[in-house]
């Protein structure tokens, strides 16, 4: 198959970046999108040009590594996938790919298509937790939990933490992201004691790293590689009304 | 030699060592432990859980990983799950027996003193993932469900549908985020390890370079602590993640630590067949799929039929043939090997010919789409996306990969390795899996070393060292920072013309067929000679590797030139390991040593030790000198490993 490329090149943050052209010849329908990428480097390290940056791990859509818009979405035309989960075969042969970054005033760029998502974790450092001393614990199945809670706990918790939602928002929100782990332990006995401190932390951490609000246009849920339900948010949203009330109580 | 290859085993019956180890062990106080650095490299199980509870415990931690966040370690993409020995099935489950199945599992290479710790503090993991909020499956009565897993007749396995490792991996991930937030670990993302500094013999600190800025920093410490994982990349093609490599292990190993059982090395017997030269990693599909899943191949040979052509009675599952009491389920290395087998008969499937078909299409009959659904649809979908395939109607094709690595540092029973001061967990270390791992027990070992065993033995070190943290300009630091600058240089300087990739690939190939599944002696000879030829060419002033950019930003080819480079060294290391290695044990095949059933050959009398390696330079006359360390077997009788 073969492709043309218009791929963002930025050298560093404070440089201005752009769309570069590139063109790829003979390239299996069974490649891997990055993989793709891969062999594009090879032939640019053999012409003397400085290969595209970009971020990539485990390449089986679990590490969240990936940060890739594809033709204008987030992950790229295949959902539920992460980018490193799309195969060539998905595109048209002599389709032009646009590959960017993820576009998100939170996730500063570092260079060409790698991003800098600190911001999440330092979301998670807000809260995002339950804080059980290593060897304190008690035996595993002295608290019972329906099935049905660790099912719905089990659901919020596949989030990969790759921020995908933020970049498909129209407000660049990150309330998928967060809601995730305020429901998957707010689900789970374990996660009683700090339901309300971690609330408030997270949705405050989440303001103060300048990500935007929800407008129920549901972008988040439709590029999301782990099918986390936007109905998460909802409950983020009423986990936070009854925290802030009973802030404001005093309790 | 630094140090001493003396393993620190406590004496005493095996199901009261540790016990007495921990009451004998010295302790550091609350109040001395804020004067205590810490240095943990990696992020994974290993390195996650120790860096969160030596944090909760008041030592002042500094965690370093190379991805953008230390939730993104490798540990992540385990699947299947974590074994422990509640016994909650009440199908005869005990301490000993997962100790017992874990040592015969690893054919008996490895220590019975720490495969019995390992089993013991299993529970309390279960316990401790549990109150973090690990959403382990659970029974309709809300209590925790168990499955089966390879090598083992009872279900131990605790599991989070097909994402276990990512599970845990959160959760070590969120108690080291709320370590970060209280201020007593320091987090260093996006950061790797090119050295390791020794003063006065004792490790004190590492030397990093700064992945976006390229920056070269020294941190002194008073203790190191790797937990980088394991090795398997330098076969270039291996379900690890990309960007896993040997560099802070293998940089310790030239600073005079022993590289345990190199050869030791895991091939997984149902991952996803390379497709295409340009592939750039296989994919695991997690073993718990031969709970349910049958494995065959045609008895013909040369068979093109459609698997749904082919009637039962010409259809050979050779696992349940050769293995009637284990079937599907029998060992790793065992599953892997008959593979090989049948497809080196020219019995395999797929275009390539190297494929075996996983077959569900029983279990869904009698259970249903819906439950084969629940128990594996999220391994269903990656092998929907990565094939085209839809395995509901047709059985996956699947053929061993690389994908974990028994071998590592050196370590005493204290997870000390002869370095004093450096301390290595997980699968960075040798300890536990002796020449095969398991399903399920990476997990456990990798929490066990970071949650429960580290922050009891670490202190022991820990007490005698108060007051002796150099400074970060110390000559040894100054010195050990130069040699990286001049490394980096040096590959800035090469004016290639190939790239580090293609450098790679040809190693992992080498590998691949020397070193891989079956090995002999002359084949190991040949590696060993060819891998200082390709190491000359990838380091040649002109036609060699080709790394553009500068050192002083960020600069992915001279990351991966740096790993490539180790990788290149270690190889070899590899094959001579393999070499000196004349028996067969678990994953080291060497097809001079087998029975006449074609299996694994042992030799007690000669090789029941741990090989270690002590570095002395590279290639003639620097060879590497071997340590050797006996194993004692006081609980266990040695047996030759039946699956039968």
């Amino acid at each position: 198959m073969k492709f043309k490329l218009k791929i963002w090149r930025q050298d560093s943050a404070k440089s201005k970046g752009g769309m570069k052209r590139y063109e790829i010849d003979q390239v299996s329908e069974n490649t891997s999108f990055l993989e793709m990428l891969d062999i594009l480097n090879e032939q640019l390290v053999n012409s003397g040009e400085e290969p595209v940056a970009f971020d990539s791990d485990c390449r089986e859509g679990i590490c969240g590594t990936c940060s890739l818009t594809i033709n204008g979405e987030a992950h790229g035309p295949s959902h539920p996938a992460a980018a490193c989960q799309l195969y060539m075969r998905q595109f048209k042969d002599g389709e032009t790919i646009t590959v960017e970054p993820f576009r998100v005033r939170s996730f500063p760029i570092v260079k060409d298509l790698v991003i800098d998502r600190s911001a999440l974790d330092r979301i998670v450092q807000a809260g995002g937790f339950v804080s059980a001393r290593t060897g304190s614990a008690p035996e595993a199945n002295s608290t019972p939990i329906p099935k049905h809670n660790a099912d719905l706990a089990m659901e919020a918790a596949a989030c990969i933490g790759c921020g995908a939602c933020a970049a498909a928002c129209p407000n660049a929100s990150a309330m998928l992201f967060t809601s995730a782990k305020i429901s998957h332990l707010a689900f789970l006995p374990q996660g009683q004691a700090e339901r309300s401190r971690r609330v408030l932390g997270m949705v405050r951490q989440m303001d103060v790293e300048g990500f935007g609000n929800c407008t129920n246009t549901y972008e988040c849920e439709a590029v999301c590689p782990a099918e986390i339900s936007a109905s998460f948010i909802a409950k983020m949203n009423r986990e936070y009304a009854v925290a802030s009330l009973r802030e404001r109580m005093g309790e | 030699m630094i140090g001493s290859l003396e393993s620190r085993i406590p004496d005493g019956p095996l199901a009261e060592k540790w016990r007495k180890h921990q009451n004998n062990s010295r302790l550091v106080a609350p109040n001395n432990r804020r004067r205590f650095e810490i240095i943990i490299v990696g992020t994974g199980l290993a390195g996650g859980s120790a860096a969160a509870t030596l944090g909760e415990q008041g030592y002042n931690v500094k965690s370093f990983c190379y991805q953008d966040s230390a939730r993104r370690a490798h540990s992540i993409a385990a699947q299947g799950g974590i074994n422990a020995a509640k016994n909650y099935p009440n199908d005869g489950d005990s301490v000993y027996r997962l100790f017992y199945d874990t040592i015969k599992g690893g054919d008996f290479r490895s220590r019975e003193a720490n495969v019995y710790r390992l089993a013991e503090v299993s529970n309390l993991i279960i316990d401790q993932c549990v109150a973090q909020g690990v959403p382990f499956a659970r029974e309709y009565g809300g209590l925790l469900a168990n499955r089966s897993f390879g090598g083992a007749q009872v279900s131990r396995t605790f599991y989070a549908r097909g994402q276990t490792g990512q599970q845990l991996l959160l959760g070590a991930y969120q108690a080291l985020s709320r370590q970060v937030a209280a201020g007593t670990v320091k987090m260093f993302p996006q950061t790797e390890m090119l050295d390791l500094v020794l003063v006065d013999g004792h490790a004190k600190g590492i030397i990093t370079r700064n992945l976006i800025t390229g920056e070269i920093v020294r941190h002194a410490a008073d203790a190191v602590v790797l937990a980088t994982g394991g090795y398997g990349n330098v076969f270039y093609l291996s379900t690890n993640a990309r960007g896993c490599n040997v560099t802070a292990t293998y940089r310790a190993y030239k600073k005079g630590a022993l590289f345990a059982n190199p050869c030791y090395t895991q091939i997984h017997p149902t991952c996803i067949p390379v497709s295409g030269q340009h592939q750039s990693k296989l994919t695991l599909m997690s073993e718990s799929l031969r709970n349910d899943g049958r494995v065959w191949v045609p008895k013909k040979k040369n068979d093109h039929r459609a698997p749904n052509e082919i009637p039962e009675g010409e259809r050979d599952y050779y696992l349940e043939r050769k293995y009637p009491s284990f079937g599907n389920l029998a060992p790793r290395d065992i599953s892997s090997r008959s593979a090989k087998e049948v497809c080196d008969e020219g019995r395999g499937v797929g275009e390539t010919g190297r494929g075996v078909y996983l077959d569900f299409k029983e279990a869904i009959a009698r259970l249903g789409e819906n439950t084969i659904r629940e128990r594996y649809g999220n391994l269903f979908d990656i092998y929907g996306k990565i094939t085209g395939d839809n395995a509901y109607e047709k059985p996956m094709r699947i053929y061993p990969a690389v994908h974990y690595t028994m071998g590592g540092l050196w370590v005493d029973y204290n997870l000390m390795s002869n370095i004093p001061g450096l301390h290595v967990l997980g699968e960075a270390n040798f300890s536990d899996h002796g020449a095969n791992r398991l399903g399920a027990s990476a997990l456990m070992q990798g929490l066990a070393d970071g949650y429960f065993v580290l922050p009891y033995t670490l202190p022991n070190y820990l007490a005698g060292q108060i007051g002796k943290r150099p400074a970060p300009d110390h000559p040894e630091f100054l010195r050990a920072e130069s040699e990286v600058r001049g490394r980096i240089q040096h590959l800035l300087d090469l004016d290639g013309a190939r790239s580090v990739d293609s450098f790679h690939r040809e190693l992992g190939l080498l590998l691949w067929d020397k070193c891989g599944m079956a090995r002999n002696a002359a084949g190991l000879q040949e590696a060993i000679e060819r891998i200082p030829q390709l190491r000359e060419e990838f380091w040649s002033p002109n036609g060699g590797v080709s790394v553009l950019g500068k050192g002083e930003t960020f600069n992915q080819s001279l990351e991966r030139a740096g790993r490539v480079a180790d990788f290149l060294e270690f190889g070899e290391l590899m094959c001579r390991d393999a070499l000196a290695r004349d028996e067969s044990c678990g994953g080291h095949f060497r097809e001079e040593h087998q029975t006449a059933e074609g299996e694994a050959l042992r030799d007690d009398d000669n090789f029941a030790d741990v090989f270690a390696w002590e570095y002395q330079g590279n290639g003639k006359p620097n060879e590497p000198i071997l340590h050797q360390e006996p194993l004692h077997f006081e609980s266990v009788q040695l047996a030759t490993r039946s699956y039968k």
